[in-house]
């Protein structure tokens, strides 16, 4: 059996170490509002995002931490309704950067 | 960007494949036209499977296949059902699509766009990277009249904007030219890719030359949720992935990692990627709602094309040559309009609608406009139901164990009556022949 088959399934944080990205230090391009308790739909970003950019505290609130943001827009589409983030893209020329896409 | 005095014939915003063929056939005509892009290079941000429909690419550029990068012409379709341990499988494979001119090809997304940009570029379009545009200019009728973007300056003005922003399309929905996109009506895909030597992949695959073959896959993959699996053969790599509905993702605790590494590990596909390296983890977003899912798509100084327009065919995997189309359709109606003077104007520019419901992409779109809802209210049951029958009764009836083959028939059909009833089996077929149709 290969490396490959026999290998732990991998983490997203590893799979992440793969891409190419141009960090805005400093101006991240999601920003969760300041809340108390989360709707659903917020706390649904925590297994939903594809990147796992969104973690919960241990006073419940939920985070996140964009640098590894795929920029696919899921957690903007979901959180539509409750306007709990705040979601632009990265500025122009930073952000995630895809070899093959 | 002060320097920008005089308006541009059309901004186009975003440079993938709607954006770049609307791009591309402007500034072929003649027109004055600047193409905003938020990626360092065209194809940065972009994600696709990826299959190219080489139709609608070269009503564009008839000869793109002496120059494009392209990985494989694909000569076989497989079609498969699968549950936890098995997939039943259509395949087509055909040597006539060992053609000249091959009809279908699998590509990489990044270095096709950054080639499709280089052709706008030389077509005599003026092509931004790196600004993100952030919002539409109007004048004091309403009329968009340019767009902002992320650098210093003054606003960049144009005749009209052509929106090929893709599926967020963030410019558009801020600016109030169509709804948020629900999540019932989207996709999140995962993709990675993974490299192989060609002759490893030519053996597996059973291919020779830049022969190519693309698996699409459904069943129990999805863990009851409404999406698909893929597998496509690249010339030194294989894309993998797998795609579900938002709003089934948000139902359940399944992350896509997860579920792309539980397709990646299921007995029919593990051998295929085995000693691969895994060079790429992607996400995007892929519009699945169809013909009732299609916004406004023009008005007075815009018009929208691409994904922002929501022009996929999900049920044939169809989206690029549907944004390749739109693009080159709005370019058209803007082309005429310009050579004849006539102001961008809501009514105008409706000849773009008039032009586009006489070509495949309306008429496809139309016809399975009852799918989506279709598979997203039944999807327990073609997700999940229908494919654990499938299997069961093809194991039956293949297993060979001392029970006679009318005892079998019998057992397959007793399995179907008895987990979907009769009723529900008619039902299911009158609500597929219904929205097929």
């Amino acid at each position: 059996m290969s490396d490959v088959m026999t290998a732990p399934r991998a983490k997203v944080e590893e799979k992440l170490f793969q891409n190419r990205y141009l960090v805005d230090a400093g101006r991240p391009h999601i920003k969760v509002k300041a809340h108390t308790t989360p709707s659903a739909s917020l706390l649904a970003m925590t297994t939903l995002c594809p990147a796992g950019c969104y973690t919960q505290t241990e006073s419940g609130q939920v985070e996140v931490a964009a640098d590894g943001c795929l920029e696919c827009g899921t957690c903007r589409i979901v959180t539509r309704k409750t306007g709990e983030i705040e979601w632009n893209y990265p500025r122009g020329g930073f952000g995630v950067l895809y070899k093959f896409g | 960007m002060g320097e920008f005095n005089k308006p541009f014939d059309a901004i186009v915003v975003g440079a993938g494949p709607s954006g770049n063929a609307a791009a591309y056939v402007m500034a072929k005509e003649g027109l004055n036209v600047l193409q905003i892009e938020r990626g360092e290079y065209a194809g940065s941000k972009n994600v696709q499977g990826a299959i190219l429909y080489a139709d609608a690419l070269e009503q564009i550029i008839p000869e793109f296949r002496d120059e494009a990068p392209l990985e494989r012409h694909v000569i076989e379709q497989r079609m498969w059902t699968m549950d936890d341990k098995s997939h039943t499988g259509m395949h087509y494979r055909s040597d006539d699509f060992n053609e000249e001119k091959p009809n279908r090809y699998t590509i990489l997304r990044a270095q096709f766009d950054k080639w499709f940009s280089s052709k706008v570029k030389e077509a005599g379009a003026l092509v931004l990277y790196e600004t993100t545009v952030t919002e539409l200019v109007r004048d004091l009728s309403g009329k968009v009249i340019g767009v902002r973007t992320d650098r210093q300056g003054s606003p960049i003005m144009a005749n009209v904007v052509v929106l090929a922003e893709g599926v967020n399309g963030l410019v558009g929905q801020r600016s109030g030219l169509r709804d948020e996109v629900a999540p019932e009506s989207v996709a999140l895909a995962v993709k990675e890719m993974h490299f192989l030597p060609r002759e490893t992949i030519e053996a597996r695959f059973n291919l020779s030359g830049n022969e190519g073959v693309v698996i699409e896959a459904m069943g129990t993959i999805t863990k009851g949720m409404t999406g698909t699996g893929f597998l496509y053969t690249n010339e030194e790599s294989i894309s993998v992935g797998i795609g579900c509905i938002v709003s089934d993702f948000a139902e359940t605790n399944v992350t896509p990692n997860e579920l792309l590494e539980a397709f990646k590990n299921h007995p029919s596909i593990k051998p295929l990627l085995a000693d691969s390296e895994c060079k790429e983890y992607a996400a995007h977003l892929i519009p699945e709602g169809g013909y009732k899912a299609i916004p406004q798509l023009t008005g007075a100084g815009w018009i929208v094309v691409g994904d922002a327009g929501q022009f996929v065919n999900a049920v044939h995997r169809e989206g690029s040559n549907l944004a390749m189309t739109t693009g080159r359709v709005a370019a058209e109606t803007v082309v005429s309009l310009t050579r004849k003077r006539e102001e961008m104007t809501a009514a105008n520019l409706a000849e773009y609608e008039k032009r586009l419901a006489q070509s495949f992409v309306m008429k496809d779109l139309k016809k399975y406009k009852g799918i989506p809802e279709l598979l997203h209210k039944n999807k327990g049951n073609f997700f999940g139901t229908y494919p654990r029958l499938l299997s069961q009764a093809m194991q039956t009836w293949f297993r060979v164990d001392g029970i006679d083959k009318v005892s079998k028939e019998k057992a397959i059909f007793r399995n179907f009556r008895e987990t979907r009833s009769l009723w529900g089996m008619m039902g299911d077929a009158f609500r597929v022949v219904r929205a097929w149709r």
